[in-house]
């Protein structure tokens, strides 16, 4: 049975794109056939992190225009046959696709992959509108700060409105230090505050700028970062994982070793 | 840590979340500060009717308080209206 899921966030900036991409293959690597949906219309980018920018035939709008058939526009990821990106329309604007032609498409696409993930744009109006249309489940990312999670709240309640029957949360980009010294929010204070379900925590980890500038999703690797998008994959399947224990320093042999690597 | 670091106020974190269970509570009730002082305003309208109120120390505002059925905080409107005199001619 598969199973649409809306990566959304209210706040732009937030990490929507990053989580989809390495959620996306990170299913990918669990043998899930997985396809990814840039939704965010005239300002598309999970292309590029994923990097797939160059293989870009038709998009989004083409599909639901009827200039060509789906399969046509998917694109097969590099190292994960199973995986596929639909990338979005890069001139033109979100009035281009109805609510109504994202829940077709997304229908359409449940008889092929597991998982059909959306990457949702920044904002609550009709970008935001066509994204969840279809989603069975949403994951809302946020960073532990004032803005984004205010936003998230937002969010959360429009996905309630909206019947979502799932919604967890995705604490991103949090710093250990700060949390430490009590310059930062902590996990728990974001859960307390937004009241949903928690299904991951990600550091902020360089090494995720560092993989979207190669355009090869980090998950899967021994980054802190990449393990804790793996973890979030295996809990999406239901698995039960512990959380990620983000205060272990980095000893001076795990560093030598990464050297090697 | 250093001594001035003891004196100072709270972590920045600790505000951040003050600061955010503040704003989400009036966002959730969908209570912006112009649709409060309209609400404002009419309590007075309505209240004048009957006593005299000290309309500049009306404090309104949205909180959280305990459910009576035990399921958690639920938002309540808090009220503080200072009466000045009570109309005794007004019939009641």
């Amino acid at each position: 049975m598969s199973e649409v899921i809306v990566i959304t966030s209210g706040k732009g900036g937030v990490g929507k794109t990053t989580t989809t991409a390495n959620v996306g293959t990170g299913l990918a690597q669990l043998n899930k056939k997985v396809v990814l949906i840039d939704t965010d219309i005239g300002l598309r980018n999970l292309d590029v992190v994923m990097g797939l920018e160059n293989r870009i035939v038709y998009n989004l709008v083409d599909v639901v225009e009827g200039n060509c058939r789906i399969k046509q526009a998917l694109i097969k990821d590099k190292k994960y046959p199973d995986l596929a990106l639909l990338p979005s329309a890069q001139t033109r604007d979100k009035t281009s696709v109805t609510p109504e032609q994202m829940k077709k498409l997304t229908d359409e696409l449940r008889e092929e992959f597991d998982y059909i993930l959306l990457d949702c744009p920044a904002g609550i109006e009709q970008g935001f509108q066509n994204a969840i249309a279809g989603a069975d489940r949403a994951l809302v990312v946020t960073t532990p700060e004032v803005s984004a999670i205010r936003d998230a709240d937002r969010i959360i309640g429009l996905l309630e409105a909206h019947e979502i029957k799932q919604t967890q949360l995705i604490v991103n980009r949090l710093r250990m230090d700060m949390v430490k010294r009590g310059d930062m929010m902590t996990v728990d204070d974001v859960c307390e505050i937004l009241a949903i379900k928690l299904i991951g925590v990600v550091p902020d980890d360089e090494q995720i700028v560092i993989s979207t500038n190669q355009g090869e999703p980090l998950v899967g690797t021994d980054a802190m970062a990449g393990k804790a998008y793996a973890n979030i994959c295996k809990r999406l399947l239901g698995e039960e994982v512990p959380f990620l224990d983000l205060d272990k320093k980095e000893n001076v042999f795990t560093k030598l070793a990464s050297l090697f690597k | 840590m250093a001594l001035a670091d003891f004196f100072k106020k709270k972590n920045s974190g600790d505000v951040a979340k003050d600061r955010l269970k503040f704003v989400l509570v009036s966002d959730r009730a969908n209570c912006s500060p112009e649709v409060m002082e309209k609400i404002k305003n009419d309590i007075i309208n309505v209240i004048s009717k009957y006593m005299e109120i000290d309309a500049e120390g009306l404090d309104i505002q949205i909180t959280q308080t305990e459910s009576e059925n035990n399921n958690g905080t639920v938002p309540a409107l808090y009220a503080n209206i200072p009466i000045k005199e009570l109309h005794h001619s007004s019939g009641r």
